[in-house]
């Protein structure tokens, strides 16, 4: 540049430009600076060499350590666990009617249960398990059970499913539509019995008859419901659907029925069988009725 | 920078004419400056800068204090035995606590987070009494600094009582003063090597002691101090005396009054915290000045004062100061110049006391030849009493505190989702996790009860539904915490509603605690 000069009290070069009479020192940078700057060049050389820097147009370039960070992922997925090996082939080995009596073993069950049903579960059931009485899913802390409340019944449910059409072995039943079946006013005496189940209504002994012929078969003489079969206990506080008439209505004219999928295809029996201990223990798990003297041990493949 | 080709080199800078007025550049001072002075910019026409001429950096002069004997020296000597012995003694105290809590009696357990202290056990969320206790100390500094100085600095400061034992080393190997500053100058050779080689040897030893012990506070001592030589301890117990040891050896081995002098924040502390009615080291000017030889002094009586100049006070000073240039931040107040004065006074046959601990208040009274104040008119004054109060006050509330703390805690945690539970026979469940502290050293029965809720019954996660009921009684273990899922049931006509749960334990004590917590039901009921 022209008008480079030595500023005169400073003792430094200027840049060389003067705007409106200011002008600017070249002032050096301080060294410590300097040669910061040059190590991070020389860290940049080294880091493209040694890890992943380039995008390319499907993946980056790969570093000569071969380090990725999916596969630290996997690495540390796989540490963690080899970690729980132990645990799960302890609870691989036990069969689930024996799990109450190791409290330790069915707390951890229950706290990798619990990390399991947030994955999978909580779409359907919520997070905290109370389900939905719009849609139909049911409650998992209280102590109504459609298919069963025990360890046993809870894990076969998960693990097949219900009215899953791929699995055989699959909790299945259907309720029969009404629609053009009862006449309104037969519907309406029905209703009448099954809120009288619970206190809901006054007895309608027209109804009680329509319920016996036609509603007994599943829901028993009583309405106490059948778990072999899935049918709701009506005559107890806890409504799937609802309790308005309206919703009573609804439900017999064209019945909706839960479905769930069976988890046996795409979980393993362990974390099946911890998801178990976790539904039970929610607070409605009940009781086994009669533990078999020795429940063939049978031991779960792993995954 | 300057120019070295500046052709005005030779000119007269002093005064400068600038359009008609004479500008001149004789140095402003700050008193006469106008206010925007220092913000003035540097003019072309001005002088270059000159470099400040003062050095920022000192060099260090070795310090080789003279070996000296009297009370003071004395009473250093007993507050190093009592702080080592304290040091190093400490963790091997036994303490029995029964079979559930480890027997050392002062013992930090980092691990099971627990701190021991004799009879006390503090759990984490206590933390408050270490931290009152570090008040305590802090202020306890205040009311030694108010009352008699840097007493901590002269005598307990661990960097003093470990420089102290060092400079002992130095006098036990080398030789007193004069030997040990003839070593120094001497050329580096065999014997020199050999001696220093001696000297640092037993350095690294004490240092290594220091490390050592120190870990012993944080682990089971016997235990630990058996695994650290069979090379079984944990890695973190190396690396904590590694570094004890690099520090003890530096700071003690080598930095000593520079410790003091330049890194400890607390002497700039305590020069801010003294004032004329502190008792402090003071060579009494007006006794002592001018000072002349015994020789002069004969000859000249009436014009010299008591101090015959024979340096005996910078000879002894642990941090190598001359205390007659006054209070100083150098100075620890360790009184040994006293010693060193006093035997010398005695010698000479002058009355003792030129050096002594005095007021600065005090020294002008004495100057003005008014009789001294008794020592405990010195201590009792506004400032001592007011920090002695504060002090003490703290220490009744942690006293308080401490005694009348309970041993059980409850702390209730209400499930938010799902907020309440319909039950198949219509009543409401809520769930709840409980925590049941027991802050004893045995196992306890506790009690946990439902109050003010009608028809209330609960079980858990352990106790049956079968079995539920207003009250339930847990086991908890010793010296933890037992987490309970509670499971609560009110009839179908609950509504939403505070209620209490009130933990009992089942002992002589009966410690209780209660805990609000909230019941929800359906709005309107179902």
């Amino acid at each position: 540049m022209a008008n480079k000069r030595i500023d005169e009290p400073t003792g430094t070069e200027t840049v060389g430009h003067e705007w409106d009479g200011i002008e600017e020192l070249n002032t050096p940078l301080p060294r410590w600076w300097l040669w910061t700057f040059y190590l991070t060049i020389i860290f940049a050389i080294v880091y493209v060499i040694l890890y992943p820097a380039w995008p390319m147009v499907d993946k980056a370039t790969e570093g000569v350590l071969g380090w990725s960070s999916r596969g630290q992922l996997a690495e540390k997925m796989s540490a963690a666990e080899q970690a729980q090996q132990g645990f799960r082939d302890q609870l691989a080995n036990i069969p689930i009617e024996r799990l109450p009596d190791d409290s330790a073993l069915m707390a951890r069950a229950v706290a990798g249960g619990q990390a399991a049903f947030k994955v999978h579960c909580t779409q359907c059931h919520g997070s905290g398990g109370a389900g939905d009485q719009k849609l139909g899913y049911p409650n998992l802390n209280d102590d109504a059970w459609l298919w069963g409340g025990d360890l046993k019944a809870i894990e076969y449910t998960i693990t097949h499913g219900v009215r899953w059409p791929d699995d055989d072995e699959t909790r299945f039943s259907q309720m029969p539509p009404f629609e053009g079946a009862l006449d309104d006013a037969q519907i309406n005496a029905v209703i009448d019995h099954v809120l009288s189940l619970s206190g809901k209504a006054q007895p309608n002994a027209a109804g009680a008859q329509i319920f016996g012929d036609n509603c007994a078969a599943c829901h028993g003489p009583q309405g106490k419901g059948g778990r072999d079969v899935g049918a709701p206990n009506l005559s107890d506080a806890i409504w799937l659907r609802g309790s308005e008439r309206d919703a009573l209505r609804r439900q017999i004219l064209g019945p909706r029925m839960g479905v769930m999928p069976s988890w046996g295809e795409r979980l393993d029996p362990v974390t099946i069988k911890m998801l178990a201990a976790y539904v039970h223990s929610l607070g409605g798990g009940e009781d086994f009725v009669e533990v078999a003297e020795d429940p063939e041990v049978k031991v779960d493949e792993q995954p | 920078m300057s120019n070295p080709d500046n052709p005005n080199k030779d000119r007269d800078w002093s005064v400068v004419l600038e359009d008609g007025v004479a500008k001149t550049n004789e140095p402003v001072s700050s008193a006469t400056a106008s206010t925007g002075a220092p913000t003035q910019r540097h003019e072309p026409h001005e002088p270059p800068r000159t470099q400040m001429p003062e050095k920022l950096y000192e060099k260090r002069k070795a310090v080789h204090n003279k070996r000296i004997d009297g009370p003071f020296r004395r009473f250093k000597w007993f507050v190093m035995f009592v702080t080592l012995a304290i040091y190093y003694v400490t963790p091997w105290i036994r303490w029995d606590r029964g079979p559930f809590a480890p027997d050392q009696a002062v013992l930090v357990d980092l691990a099971h987070r627990r701190f021991y202290m004799f009879g006390i056990e503090i759990w984490p969320h206590e933390f408050y009494f270490v931290a009152g206790l570090l008040i305590m100390a802090g202020i306890g500094l205040f009311l030694v600094t108010s009352a008699v100085g840097r007493a901590w600095c002269g005598y307990a400061c661990p960097q003093t009582v470990w420089t102290d034992l060092f400079q002992h080393i130095d006098r036990f190997v080398d030789g007193d003063r004069n030997a040990r500053a003839r070593l120094d100058k001497a050329p580096w050779g065999p014997k020199k090597i050999a001696r220093r080689g001696f000297k640092w040897s037993i350095y690294l030893l004490i240092s290594l002691a220091t490390g050592g012990a120190w870990i012993l506070y944080f682990a089971d001592a016997p235990t630990l101090f058996h695994d650290f030589f069979t090379l079984q301890a944990p890695m973190v117990a190396y690396a904590t005396v590694g570094i004890l040891t690099l520090t003890t050896f530096t700071l003690g081995g080598f930095m000593r009054e520079q410790v003091c002098i330049y890194m400890c924040p607390w002497p700039r502390i305590q020069s801010a915290m003294l004032d004329e009615k502190s008792l402090i080291v003071t060579y009494k000017d007006w006794r002592g000045e001018p000072r002349g030889s015994l020789k002069k002094a004969k000859k000249d009586p009436e014009h010299f004062g008591d101090c015959i100049d024979c340096n005996q006070c910078v000879a002894v000073c642990p941090t190598g100061i001359d205390i007659r240039e006054g209070p100083q931040i150098g100075c620890i107040t360790c009184a040994l110049c006293i010693d060193a004065c006093d035997r010398v006074m005695k010698d000479i046959g002058r009355p003792r006391g030129l050096i002594d601990y005095a007021t600065l208040e005090d020294c002008r009274e004495e100057a003005l030849g008014h009789p001294a104040k008794p020592v405990w008119k010195t201590l009792l004054r506004p400032r001592t009493l007011i920090y002695f109060g504060v002090w003490g006050a703290i220490g009744a509330a942690l006293l308080f505190a401490l005694g009348t703390r309970t041993h059980t805690d409850l702390t209730v945690s209400p499930d938010r989702n799902p907020p309440y539970m319909l039950m198949s026979d219509g009543s409401i469940r809520n769930s709840y996790t409980l925590k049941l502290r027991n802050m004893e050293s045995r196992p306890r029965e506790m009690v946990v009860a439902i109050e003010g809720l009608p028809g209330g019954k609960m079980w858990t996660d352990t106790i049956g539904a079968d079995e539920a009921a207003a009250t339930q009684s847990f086991n908890v273990p010793a010296d933890q915490i037992r987490t309970v899922r509670a499971y609560v049931v009110a009839p179908r006509d609950a509504t939403s509603r505070e209620f209490t749960f009130r933990l009992t334990s089942q002992d002589e004590q009966r410690e209780t605690d209660t805990v609000e917590t909230r019941f929800d039901a359906p709005a309107g009921g179902s």
